[in-house]
């Protein structure tokens, strides 16, 4: 089936199997490698970007169910210069990853839930994140990752 | 296939809590993790795996599978060239399952095709004729079943006495414990890239903890000359030891040969539950004796540890059990008997803590029961019989570097606790949570303390070693840069953090660059695991550094023809300080650039010898917990809410790296305690998936607050000892104390179930 979507700013066409999951189409049709893939079964989040803003797990979601849609992963979000979006900036001053396997899809739950929420309390954060699985930090620099970025006024903006 | 990475300074000094110079890079989505790794043409590699747990099988028919479009090579056990077999510690575990399948899950074939759904395809239509037999999955029977391996059913049994075993105290306590199969469940499942090469061998992209262990498995299996084969590092999504034996590594290099293609393989999450080895399920018997003024006599355990099919590194792992089952404690007389045995369950090995995890539940519940008997406050029962410096182990060995097992005790319980449940607290903070199942009236609150300790990298005897070279030059800029080129597997721990911070530190040079780690260009660094890379690969470093600095002393007194014990070094430039003469490094490596490796022992350990004594261990690392936990008794949920730590680190190099693996290694044990079990039904693994294997998530941790104790350890460079396991060990018995302590039962199994605790009212 044809699909064309925008990524990231930019237009995609694609001829793709109706089976294909978003996040396969993501990672090896478009060739954006940063959105992981952790479980398979919709619990982990590591595949989750923003479709028309909102965050998705892109496992969850058939490539042609986002036909039409404005899509932005992980690559999407740092400045053309390449600086980093204030969510991003946070995970690295507050060393909000280890290994970073989840590192994309907890940046785009964060970047959502402050857009939906650019103040939120510590509870929130967690409430927001607990679709994301995360094992190597224990999730405390992530969530003070998401404080830190909902701080910032450049993030409360974006 | 990692970028190297180039690294400015930024008050780097060792102490400093330096950012992860990958922090960028990971936080952007740029960072190539294995599962990345692309090339045209590639094929994509599957693996047909047992259904049952005991079987024969009968016959192969690979054809339907070679009959489908698309599929380049089918492989089973007849074609690997080279040893049939794989193991870190004896290669008992056969590449692919020929006449006899031992767990659930056993590779058996694997195909490579253009597209992962033919590979799927192809590997379902593989015809295995399997004749099913009983399964042998009770350890304790298993030791004198008949066996289901040519190497017999006891991989390993130790004994330990000392003084006199049959010593009684005034009070004695007794308990059965069982520790539950707990996954490491790293976030990056298994993933990598086999590239046969021109000159016939094959260069694997690969994450794993141990480059040269796995290079040295595949090249066996291969008949190769392990030089044909270079295995480098490719972005690893976490560890925890489950990366430390071979998983795909040897399939996807002999489906690259077979196929002469590039091949692929990333395990799907179910198929990374049958893919790594697990921590050992325990069960556990003590007997601890008493003085009625509260010290302790005597203990007597038996403990067996469940290894499932293949060896992996149960020997290793049943040694740090005894060693360890008294816990940080004196006791003068001892006797602990341990069997680690072969059953069809699937197999164990490394998990973070390694042995000193499970006895931990056995030890810490024995102390609290014998505080109650005697009366006595649970904390200062432990403070009067706290290993100290000087103090002798079970195992005879006197303890000649730090202990300060009194000081992570106090540091643990002087937080201030958590605010106390009363009726305006919020549901979801309540046990069940989101359910909003709580009665706030029927939640009941406990807190436990509980203390455990470990050895740091490879003991009894294993010569350990890690090899570093390092490369001063002169940018094209002109500026000085330093390549550090070191084996060392980077699994998410922040050793390239650690790595520039030390080269910064002794060389005073900015730029500091690690090559990418692999097998082609260096020696072995040993495993990323036993919290040893600190202390290794930062050792190889330190000393390679301290051999650059000798050699730019050197140059720097022939410049100004003075004897170069006038000179030192510091900030990146000599200095004579007689004459205020400096020579900058940048016109020291204008004459050429220095380069200097070394491979770095530990201090050497001795074997275990008769009734187990000897000096085995290098180094001992201790932790204490407190943890608070609410716990709903109807319905047997439990909510941990507070835990708090002090923990003996040595020197803390990277304080946010330092607090970082506390925080992560604490949810990881709290996991154990009340989440994370692979439930088996007769060698079936029933839950391979993250929607029946629950890990915690950001609302199941609790509130964390750590206290690092800094005391230098002698003969460690830099006085670090490692971080990684210690928040493991004891934070979970802390848990399942807190639990006791609130609910007034015994609970003696972890994880502790709902049914544990509602059904037992």
């Amino acid at each position: 089936m044809k699909v064309s979507m925008t990524v990231n700013g930019a237009r995609y066409d694609h001829d793709v199997e109706p089976r294909t999951l978003l996040v396969h189409y993501l990672r090896e049709t478009v060739g954006l490698t940063g959105t992981n893939i952790g479980c398979d079964t919709s619990s982990c989040g590591a595949c989750t970007v923003l479709v028309g803003g909102e965050s998705v797990k892109s496992c969850t979601m058939l490539a042609v169910q986002a036909d039409g849609a404005d899509i932005t992963t992980i690559e999407g979000l740092a400045d053309a210069d390449g600086e980093l979006h204030p969510v991003q900036e946070a995970f690295r001053e507050k060393h909000g990853l280890q290994c970073g396997y989840c590192t994309p899809g907890m940046v785009m739950a964060i970047v959502s839930l402050l857009k939906e929420n650019p103040h939120p309390t510590e509870t929130e954060v967690r409430e927001g994140i607990e679709g994301n699985l995360c094992r190597c930090t224990g999730y405390h620099n992530i969530v003070a990752a998401a404080l830190y970025a909902a701080e910032s006024a450049k993030a409360g903006a974006a | 296939m990692v970028s190297p990475s180039v690294m400015r300074r930024r008050g780097s000094h060792l102490g400093a809590s330096v950012l992860r110079p990958d922090g960028g890079p990971k936080a952007k989505g740029e960072f190539a993790f294995s599962s990345d790794m692309w090339m045209d043409g590639m094929l994509w590699g599957r693996t047909l795996r047992s259904p049952y747990p005991a079987a024969l099988i009968k016959g192969i028919d690979v054809s339907p599978a070679l009959a489908i479009p698309g599929v380049r090579a089918v492989i089973s056990a007849q074609d690997v060239p080279g040893r049939k077999t794989f193991g870190l510690e004896r290669a008992d575990q056969p590449v692919f399952a020929s006449d006899v399948v031992r767990y659930h899950g056993e590779p058996v074939a694997a195909v490579a095709a253009d597209h992962p759904d033919t590979a799927r395809r192809a590997a379902a239509a593989i015809r295995v004729d399997y004749e099913p037999l009983e399964p042998l999955v009770v350890a304790e029977a298993a030791i004198n079943a008949p066996a289901i391996h040519p190497d017999g059913n006891v991989f390993r049994h130790i004994v330990i006495r000392t003084g006199d075993p049959t010593a009684v105290g005034d009070v004695v306590v007794e308990g059965t414990y069982e520790v539950g199969m707990q996954d490491q469940a790293f976030m990056g499942p298994e993933s990598g890239l086999a590239v046969p090469s021109l000159d016939g061998g094959v260069d694997l992209y690969v994450a794993t903890q141990w480059l040269h262990a796995d290079r040295d498995q595949i090249a066996e299996s291969l008949a190769m000359d392990p030089r044909m084969v270079r295995v480098s590092l490719a972005g690893v999504g976490g560890a925890f030891g489950g990366r430390e034996d071979v998983s795909l590594q040897i399939h996807a290099c002999l489906l690259a040969l077979r196929s002469g293609r590039p091949v692929k393989m990333v395990y799907g999450r179910d198929e990374s539950f049958f893919g790594h080895v697990h921590r050992h399920p325990a069960k556990m018997w003590y007997r601890h004796h008493a003085n009625r003024d509260g010290e302790l006599v005597n203990v007597e355990a038996r403990i067996v540890l469940d290894g499932g099919a293949y060896l992996s590194s149960s020997n290793a792992v049943i040694s740090n059990a005894v060693c360890f089952a008294a816990g940080p404690y004196r006791l003068a007389n001892a006797k602990v008997e341990g069997w680690a045995a072969r059953t069809n369950n699937p197999p164990c090995g490394a998990m973070r803590g390694f042995g000193a995890v499970q006895v931990c539940y056995g030890h810490e519940a024995q102390m609290d029961k014998l505080a109650a008997e005697l009366g006595m406050d649970p904390v200062q029962f432990r403070l009067k019989n706290v290993l100290r410096r000087n103090d002798k182990m079970i195992t005879g060995q006197v303890i000649k570097g730090t202990a300060p097992v009194e000081e992570v005790i106090r540091a643990a319980v002087s937080h201030p606790l958590p605010v106390p449940l009363d009726s305006s607290a919020e549901m979801m903070s309540l046990p069940g949570g989101a359910g909003m199942t709580a009665d706030i009236s029927d939640v009941r609150r406990g807190v436990g303390v509980a203390v455990g300790f470990k050895n740091l990298a490879y003991s009894e005897g294993y010569d350990d070693f890690t090899t570093a070279r390092i490369r001063l030059d002169l940018s094209p800029q002109g500026e000085p840069v330093a390549t550090v080129v070191i084996a060392t597997a980077e699994v998410g721990q922040g050793f390239v953090t650690l790595a520039s911070q030390i080269v910064r530190d002794l060389l005073g040079v900015d730029q500091v660059v690690l090559a990418p780690a692999g097998t082609e260009d260096i020696g072995s660094a040993g495993s990323s695991s036993a919290s040893r890379q600190t202390w290794m690969s930062g050792g190889a470093i330190e000393h390679v550094c301290m051999m650059l600095r000798d050699s730019l002393l050197e140059r720097a007194a022939g410049e100004l023809d003075c004897p170069s014990s006038d000179l030192i070094m510091r900030d990146g430039e000599v200095s004579r300080e007689s004459t205020a003469q400096r020579v900058s490094m940048t016109s020291l490596l204008a004459a050429g650039p220095l380069q200097a490796e070394h491979e770095f022992h530990h201090a050497k350990t001795q074997p275990l010898g008769v009734d187990g004594q000897g000096d085995a261990m290098l180094s001992l690392m201790f932790a204490a917990h407190r943890a608070v936990v609410d716990v709903d008794p109807d319905l047997g949920l439990v909510r941990v809410v507070q835990v708090t730590t002090g923990q003996d680190v040595g020197k803390a190099l990277n304080p946010v790296q330092v607090t970082g693996q506390i925080e992560g290694g604490i949810a990881q044990g709290i996991g154990l305690a009340v989440m994370e079990e692979i439930v088996l039904d007769e060698g079936r693994v029933r839950n391979p998936s993250f929607t029946d294997y629950l890990i915690p998530t950001a609302l199941d941790v609790p509130e964390v607050a750590a206290t690092l104790i800094e005391e230098p350890e002698p003969g460690a460079p830099f006085g670090a000892k490692g971080v990684g396991e210690p928040p493991t060990i004891s934070s979970g018995p802390a848990v399942a104390a807190a639990i006791r302590a609130a609910t007034g039962l015994d609970v003696t199994r972890v994880p502790v179930r709902p049914q544990d605790l509602a059904l037992r009212r």
